[in-house]
């Protein structure tokens, strides 16, 4: 881990149970995923040092934030944190430009009205800057808040359930700025959700958490791959997620060509510019195998592919192919007699037929 | 009209405040924000003088004050005068009734304060302290409001207290309302009419202003 970097260890048994333990680099969007109840706000408040867990080892930016063993205890105000809240707890009696100022204690006074008009410039904000939380709109807050978190130049930035009170629209647009942002920050960011969406478009690492126990951790293009997560498949369906490319935007017939680390790819049009980054997530249900290349479809993506595992789910009907492509692992759930059918094994060499239409691509699109 | 009753009356009102509200804020907020064993034990006694006939109460509190009490013994040695019967254990007596009208208001004002924006302050980097100053004291302050305003407002219409702790000693513990049933005992209809109109308009006024105040605290909250 980057010395620069967060580092937790919680354990206890009561109240709440918890038996977590991760690293998070600079850069990296570490997103904890699980149900409601699953311990993941308490996870995020004793990070930020509103919890204390009967076992904690918290280290962010160079310093001991929590070390139990060791007695040490770094209340909330002594760790440069940036917390968003889900209901994102502004002061509702100062206005826009006073909540930001006010996680500003550690710069001179003389600093402080400018540093806070640059942060809301940063999040789009500087024509609101004198109006109360009541004021603006919901996602208005919600860039308040962040504007407020990143004051406090934090070694570690926490947002929880960031998007949970906005509609759809603004929660993309959010994500997106927020996606951007985390690429200039150059610090862990840790996102607490139960929403799915949130973590194909934001997060590099996943944390899987069940009854306060990480289940599974890792880099989320492995995870999403993975075909052992039977939690994962029964909370959203399983699908990996990997990044392309856009290479082109062929309006005329409705497509966006993208290229990926196993070849290139179709998608249904979106407004995307040529080079831009995106992630794709492919449902392993929208997945359908061939043995050999398919003459006469509709379909725009047939990728030479190899079995790299398979699994069953657990006695159901349904059985999950692990696939490779060039460097990236998809997923694909068929069913047992298929399996049987085109006689399937391990290194069986296939072809992943996937509609244009069933790729998911998360990406900012131009305005 | 007995203008020493009302200036004692006012100096009374204006003390209770000034004694009781740091000590409110400091109480109410503590049964807002913490929770401990016996809390429901420690509600319930800043409640009784609520429900207490004031005339229980000021025997209590003579008995608390009386010559023969520790706090009694103790005035008596530093003041050399008694507690009762004097403009300075009338306030104490008025404070201890008053309590309710303090520390409720004020602990709901605080209880008002959603928890995540506590903790919201405490990672903006505020110390408790600072905490406590720019953003819990502002937010509860229509509880706080409302607190000075009812003890004001009740300290000049108390009766029963004054009368059982602090007589009807003239520019000493003779308020507004005792001078009011001290004119009526002696048929002075005028003055005790006077007095009552002004009492009346005093407390007209306290009002107009509470619900200017928190309407002005209410469009800033919106």
């Amino acid at each position: 881990m980057a010395e620069r970097g967060l580092s937790v260890r919680v354990q206890q048994q009561a109240p709440i149970p918890l038996d977590v333990e991760f690293t998070c680099d600079p850069g990296d969007v570490l997103a904890i995923f699980g149900a409601s109840g699953s311990g993941k706000t308490t996870i995020l408040r004793s990070i930020a040092g509103l919890y204390r867990p009967a076992h904690a080892s918290i280290r962010a930016g160079g310093h001991t934030w929590s070390n139990t063993a060791a007695g040490t205890f770094a209340p909330p105000h002594r760790r440069a944190v940036g917390v968003v809240f889900q209901e994102y707890a502004l002061f509702p009696h100062l206005t826009a430009i006073g909540n930001v100022m006010t996680a500003l204690g550690h710069r001179p006074s003389s600093e402080r009205r400018s540093r806070a008009e640059k942060l809301l410039t940063l999040v789009h904000l500087s024509d609101h800057q004198d109006r109360r939380p009541q004021q603006l709109s919901g996602g208005e807050r919600q860039r308040v808040a962040l504007a407020r978190a990143l004051a406090r130049e934090p070694a570690v930035l926490l947002l929880d359930e960031p998007f949970a009170a906005v509609d759809r629209t603004v929660r993309r647009r959010l994500q997106d700025e927020i996606d951007e942002l985390r690429r200039t920050l150059d610090i862990p960011l840790v996102l607490i959700t139960h929403d799915f969406d949130d973590v194909v478009r934001l997060a590099t690492r996943l944390l899987i958490l069940e009854k306060g126990k990480a289940i599974a951790c890792g880099a989320l293009a492995d995870l999403t791959s993975r075909t052992d997560l039977p939690w994962l498949r029964d909370a959203v369906g399983l699908g990996s997620v990997f990044e392309a490319r856009v290479v082109a935007r062929d309006r005329q017939r409705g497509l966006l060509e993208l290229a990926f680390e196993g070849g290139s790819l179709f998608a249904a049009d979106r407004a995307l510019e040529a080079g831009a980054t995106v992630r794709l997530r492919i449902a392993a249900r929208d997945v359908i195998l061939a043995t050999s290349e398919p003459q006469g479809l509709s379909l725009h993506n047939a990728l030479p592919a190899t079995v790299s595992a398979i699994a069953g789910d657990g006695g159901g009907d349904h059985v999950i192919v692990q696939l490779v492509v060039g460097g990236v692992r998809l997923l694909a759930e068929v069913t047992r007699d298929a399996i049987t059918r085109l006689g399937l094994g391990v290194g069986a060499h296939v072809y992943a037929l996937i509609k244009s239409v069933s790729i998911d691509v998360a990406g900012a699109e131009i305005s | 009209m007995d203008w020493t009753a009302l200036r004692v009356s006012l100096w009374l009102g204006a003390g209770t405040i000034a004694i009781l509200l740091p000590c409110g804020i400091w109480f109410g907020r503590l049964l807002a924000v913490h929770q401990f064993r016996g809390k429901v034990l420690v509600e319930a006694l800043v409640t009784v003088p609520l429900v207490l006939p004031p005339t229980v109460l000021g025997f209590y509190l003579l008995v608390l004050f009386g010559a023969r009490s520790p706090l009694g013994q103790a005035f008596q040695s530093l003041a050399g005068q008694t507690l009762p019967f004097s403009f300075e254990g009338l306030l104490l007596a008025s404070a201890i009734a008053n309590i309710p009208f303090v520390v409720q208001p004020i602990q709901r004002g605080f209880e008002a304060i959603p928890s995540d924006v506590r903790d919201a302050a405490a990672c903006c980097g505020l110390t408790p302290w600072q905490r406590f100053a720019r953003i819990e004291v502002p937010l509860a302050w229509p509880g706080i409001l409302t607190a000075a305003i009812l003890t004001f407002a009740h300290t000049l219409g108390e009766f029963g207290v004054v009368l059982m702790v602090g007589g009807n000693l003239p520019g000493e513990t003779r308020t507004l309302s005792v001078a009011i049933y001290d004119r009526m005992q002696a048929f002075d209809d005028r003055s005790a009419g006077i007095m009552a109109a002004t009492l009346l308009a005093i407390a007209v006024v306290t009002l107009m202003l509470t619900t200017t105040l928190s309407r002005r605290v209410g469009l800033r909250r919106g």
